[in-house]
């Protein structure tokens, strides 16, 4: 099963619904590996609205598991892109085009929805118009304090720094704006004591 | 009076120190013998003269080595001054603010001469002359929130308000308690103090908003918050945090007095009159652990206050570790007498420590 119950956390740490049709001029989905699995329940639901749907889907190792039946719903646009770097111009000029009441879908990986929803509230699409669910890894996007260096797909507490080399414990505090959670040097007052390295929410 | 500004550190050699008079008029924030989180926000029309609440913006010996100290920051990581582009209005409002402000209250270290929109700001202990056209971004050196907080103590978050929230949209931000105006700029007021332990829970931030949302033009509001710094570093930023967080193990019996620091923070809230925006200010106040205690009354209250206090904030606050080194310093100055209700210091009310 490709959901998960985040336990209760802090204020600013985002929270996730569950895609539902809704009707609108436009209709934008995005999503990463398993979070295919939310836009096919969408799919399923209202097989019509596909007809006008544009499909952004990034596999992220899932092969064509998903390509396939995504495919097969028949939205009216399917790109398929390699990275969420690859298609982020193409997601601007999508987003920059929405008309008014345009419906945007984001699904998949913390990482993904946060970034696609900072750009698109960015470039002026209202918040109410944005469902998100997360599905699939539970790896986090995570700025360190220290570098400003950004670590995609972080799934250990601490981990190292992929910038500066700082060994960084994951802080649930998130920014909206960066679309990352926040690493803090774990051994500041003890350098060289860091503790072994233990999968997020394990 | 004239100040005598004083020529120090807040880094390296840490050469800061507290005057007589700084440390008679140190804003104390322990109004009674223990400590939990509060609403505790009050008008801001001045107070005691001399005393730090005594005009708007409190001007002090280190003023000069601060602005130093923050010019430093800056050039180490501009980050820590930023505003998002609709809140450059409001970085005007800021700026009136504190030159209106500063020249009614400090005549005699500032002037503003204004001439339709032409301006004239002149900052003698800073030396500075300059002459810019008001609303003229172009005409300063720096945008309006930046050029006028480099010359004014403590930091300044200045926040947009609308969809009943308060918005950290701009900031100027080299003094903090270990917080982040680069990742928390954009959050709402939820947002941006879900770190903080228990107030959630206790209701506190929801009463707080609600209070600021109404703070009206010319009816500025203050609080004073507190946490404890090893050494009188200004910059204990997260951004520094595996720079300067080894310093808090240098701590020993011997050393305890001279180099445990309170920190405490001024902090104001004004309504800017064009972009209805809020500014606060968070001017932070340092005092060494034995110059607090030439005060009987705070020697005895801070030592009750340091050892009743919930282990969740004092971990919070950074000092849990430290906290037996700084009891065993502080019960020595606590003689288990009585002490006076409110903050100040009552000198000569208030019996000298019995031994």
């Amino acid at each position: 099963m490709s959901r998960f119950h985040f336990p209760p956390s802090i204020h600013s740490r985002p929270v996730y619904g569950t895609l539902a049709p809704r009707a609108g001029a436009a209709q934008i989905m995005l999503a990463d590996a398993e979070g295919a699995e939310a836009i096919l329940s969408v799919a399923q639901a209202d097989p019509e609205l596909m007809r006008r749907a544009h499909v952004i889907y990034i596999p992220k190792g899932t092969g064509d598991r998903f390509t396939d039946p995504l495919r097969a719903a028949a939205p009216d646009i399917l790109h398929i892109a390699p990275s969420y770097g690859a298609c982020t111009q193409r997601l601007h000029r999508v987003f920059s085009a929405a008309p008014m009441g345009a419906q945007i879908y984001l699904a998949g990986t913390e990482g993904l929805i946060g970034q696609a929803m900072a750009l698109a509230l960015q470039i002026g699409i209202p918040k109410s118009a944005i469902q998100t669910e997360h599905r699939g890894s539970v790896a986090r996007r995570v700025q360190c304090v220290h570098c400003k260096g950004i670590t995609e797909d972080v799934m250990t507490d601490p981990f190292q720094c992929g910038h500066c080399g700082l060994n960084l414990f994951v802080r649930d505090h998130y920014s909206r704006r960066l679309a990352a959670f926040q690493g803090v040097c774990i051994d500041a007052e003890d350098p060289g004591n860091v503790p072994a390295p233990v999968e997020l929410y394990s | 009076m004239t100040i005598q500004f004083n020529d120090e550190t807040f880094r390296d050699d840490y050469t800061f120190r507290n005057s007589e008079w700084a440390i008679k008029r140190f804003p104390f924030p322990f109004h009674e013998d223990s400590y939990m989180y509060s609403v505790n926000m009050e008008r801001h029309r001045g107070g005691p003269d001399g005393s730090v609440y005594a005009k708007r913006f409190d001007v002090d010996e280190h003023y000069i080595a601060e602005m130093r100290d923050r010019a430093l920051v800056l050039a180490d990581d501009p980050l820590r001054c930023q505003s998002l582009p609709h809140m450059t209005l409001a970085g005007w409002d800021l700026l009136e603010l504190i030159m209106v402000s500063k020249s009614e209250d400090y005549p005699d270290l500032f002037e503003l001469h204004r001439d339709g929109t032409t301006w004239r700001w002149v900052n003698k202990p800073l030396g500075i002359d300059d002459t810019f056209t008001f609303m003229d971004e172009a005409s300063l050196p720096y945008g309006p929130m930046e050029y006028i907080t480099r010359q004014t103590q403590g930091d300044f978050a200045v926040l947009d308000q609308r969809e009943n929230n308060l918005w950290m949209d701009a900031g100027m931000v080299t003094t903090q308690a270990d917080w982040s105006l680069d990742f928390d700029i954009g959050m709402n007021f939820f947002e941006w103090h879900a770190p903080v332990p228990l107030a959630h829970e206790m209701g506190v931030f929801k009463r707080a908003l609600k209070f600021l949302l109404n703070v009206q033009q010319d009816s500025p509001a203050r609080r004073l918050n507190w946490t404890m710094t090893v050494n009188p570093l200004l910059d204990t930023s997260p951004e520094n945090y595996h720079k300067w967080g080894i310093q808090k193990t240098t701590l020993t019996p011997e050393n305890v007095g001279r180099k445990q620091h309170l920190r405490v923070e001024l902090q104001t809230f004004y309504r800017l009159p064009r972009s209805n925006a809020l500014v606060f200010p968070i001017r932070c106040y340092l005092i060494a652990l034995e110059d607090l205690v030439t005060v009987p009354k705070w020697g005895r209250r801070l030592h009750r206050v340091i050892r009743d206090l919930p282990a969740e904030l004092a971990t919070y606050k950074g000092f849990i570790d430290n906290r037996p080194i700084i009891l065993d310093y502080l019960s020595r100055f606590d003689d288990g007498l009585p002490t006076s209700p409110g903050i100040w210091p009552d000198i000569h009310s208030e019996p000298p420590l019995q031994t």
